[in-house]
């Protein structure tokens, strides 16, 4: 990618995080730390890398993203928002009674969300499934499931992980989310995951560790995922929770709170500041 | 009398005249049918690919055949992807595992996803026999019942099975299908007819004082006992409620005000199960006195199946001692 592209996809990131603030601060509820520290990945996933259109988001040939953290949707949406699914005025409506943005994605509320979520350790499962249907059939498209690390506490992952190995499911792609922080602490104190990419290795994964907030490492690291042949490829991207926003960055109690009004402005305008500067870099 | 419009067996209270087949095998017969009309149709089974019947589609369709290991969670995880997808993925194990050990898969990514994933629960009830307490589920048609979007049936015999099966196969709906691992007489034949949500009174007579509602292996018992009280002057009609969700609401509530009493029978725990839903119907439209033979909030024990349905009042002789003590 040139530096213009890379740049671009910054500033979509920075949009999507904008909107994140924006739309939970309205909401009054919902989790701001993981939505923040996958906005640049989902910028990439939604302007870079997935096979999608928005004007048509039941198309055959289209790649599939599922959400195991469920609960990091607001980052989804918004992207989803900026990529033309919808307005992104709509993104104000997220939780709200009567919504198209349920609080956990619901597959019937929204077009374009491909599967309800939110009960942790069941994506991948059924990242699996479409991944084993579009090899029956022989199809080329891609299957991505983004996952949180503190649900990697769940057997259930663990379970798909060895269908997934055993079944060399190379059309599909795991990105854990790596960013420490559970509801409870930090995941290594609520319950070691650690040797991470030992553990996926050994179930028959070809493992990946990246920085995720680096667009070029990740668009890399998913071109390698698909060029490896046989094999399920699993991706750790290593972040920091609430990326962009100083305050937030690796504070576990930003898990599950949104921010106020007050706190709102001032992470706004922390992310004009920072969109200013990605421009500052681009221009030099 | 036997209803003659459902063309059952001719000689239906003649038990050798009867063959004997499970209803998990009519199941597996539907399955390799279903499967013959329609290449969508996939079979997926965590690690009982025999008992479950699910073997004689592996045997036909290998590739359409997904193995899962001894993992109901993922079972139930990889069906939604699948169906999802746009296959039509029956989702094998036992009833105590599946929807026993993985209810909130089947919650979350099944029925609120609504995915059309078709959860076949073999070995239900205490007719497993010797395993014993921890493979007799007892519980099944209470906890998928209670999901919005799930189809729930309880074939009443082998041939049943295999017309359930085959019209779940095509209803595009998450459904769940009930199967026993005894074989038990077959009494239905494959002119007997079969919709989901249409219940069938399979014994009537002319003033019943009770209406026995039964699913599973307790309809034919039910018809047995119907007979024999009939020489005692004691008149009881019969329903075949297969398909306990959706309700047929209309035709329960006719059928008990026909009666005096609703007599409901079932492999299952009196609370939450087949008995409960009728109940729920019966208070709203037609409040009529009720009893349920079920298993009285315990669970079973080993021992053959034969042994354990007497014990428990599964059978003929079980139904007329109920109704005795309800007249009396």
């Amino acid at each position: 990618m040139t530096d213009e592209r890379i740049t671009e996809l910054e500033l979509k990131a920075n949009d999507i995080r904008m909107s994140i603030i924006d739309m939970l601060e309205d909401a009054g509820s919902g989790h701001t730390a993981g939505p923040l520290g996958m906005s640049d990945m989902f910028a990439a996933l939604y302007f870079e890398i997935m096979r999608h259109d928005p004007k048509n988001v039941n198309w055959i040939e289209r790649d599939w993203l599922f959400l195991s953290n469920g609960h990091t949707v607001p980052v989804r949406y918004a992207a989803m928002a900026h990529a033309g699914y919808f307005p992104i005025e709509e993104l104000l409506t997220l939780r709200k009674f009567g919504s198209r943005l349920q609080g956990h994605p619901e597959r019937h509320a929204l077009p374009g969300i491909e599967h309800t979520a939110g009960p942790l350790g069941t994506g991948l499962g059924q990242a699996t499934g479409v991944a084993t249907g579009l090899r029956l059939d022989g199809k080329k498209n891609h299957v991505f499931c983004m996952t949180g690390d503190g649900e990697l506490n769940c057997g259930n992952i663990w379970e798909s992980a060895m269908f997934a190995g055993h079944n060399g499911l190379s059309n599909l792609t795991a990105i854990v989310d790596r960013n420490n922080i559970q509801i409870n602490g930090m995941t290594e104190n609520v319950m070691q995951l650690e040797d991470l990419v030992g553990k996926w290795t050994s179930f028959g994964w070809h493992v990946i560790e990246i920085d995720g907030h680096n667009i070029q490492q990740f668009v890399d690291a998913v071109s390698q995922a698909k060029a490896i042949q046989n094999k399920p490829t699993c991706i750790i991207a290593h972040t920091i929770p609430g990326k962009g926003i100083k305050e937030i960055e690796n504070e576990f109690g930003w898990h599950g709170k949104p921010p106020t009004t007050e706190q709102e402005q001032r992470f706004l305008k922390e992310l004009r500041t920072l969109r200013g500067k990605i421009e500052a870099t681009h221009s030099q | 009398m036997i209803n003659i419009e459902l063309k059952l067996h001719t000689d239906v209270f003649n038990l050798d005249a009867l063959d004997a087949a499970a209803t998990r095998d009519g199941f597996g017969k539907g399955l390799v049918e279903a499967g013959e009309k329609d290449e969508r149709v996939m079979a997926l089974c965590a690690d009982l690919a025999e008992s479950t019947r699910a073997h004689w589609f592996k045997e036909k369709f290998p590739e359409r055949y997904v193995e899962l290991g001894v993992a109901e969670q993922n079972l139930m995880a990889v069906a939604s992807g699948l169906a999802n997808y746009g296959k039509i993925p029956f989702a094998m194990s036992y009833a105590a595992f599946s929807p026993g050990r993985n209810w909130e898969q089947i919650r979350s990514t099944v029925a609120l996803n609504d995915v059309p994933v078709k959860i076949v629960g073999a070995h239900a009830g205490v007719s497993v026999g010797p395993d014993g307490a921890t493979h007799q589920a007892l519980e099944d048609i209470a906890t998928t019942r209670v999901l919005p979007n799930m189809i729930v049936i309880v074939p009443a015999d082998s041939e049943e099975a295999r017309k359930a099966t085959l019209a779940i196969a095509v209803n595009d709906k998450p459904s769940y299908i009930r199967l026993a691992r005894a074989k038990t007489p077959v009494f239905t034949t494959s002119e007997t007819p079969f919709d989901v949500g249409v219940p069938h009174v399979v014994y009537r007579s002319e003033n019943p004082k009770i209406g026995i509602i039964a699913c599973g292996s307790l309809v034919y018992q039910s018809i047995l006992a119907a007979e024999e009280l009939k020489k005692e002057g004691i008149e009881v009609s019969v329903m075949n409620l297969s398909t306990i969700k959706p309700m047929n609401e209309k035709m329960v509530t006719e059928f008990a005000q026909s009666v005096n009493h609703i007599v409901t029978a079932e492999e299952h725990q009196i609370h939450g199960g087949m008995g409960s839903a009728v109940a729920e119907v019966l208070v709203q439209r037609a409040p009529t006195k009720m009893s349920f033979i079920g298993m009285q909030d315990r669970y079973g024990e080993s021992g053959s199946p034969d042994e354990l349905l007497e014990y428990f009042g599964f059978t003929k002789s079980g139904i007329i001692k109920h109704i005795k003590s309800q007249l009396s």
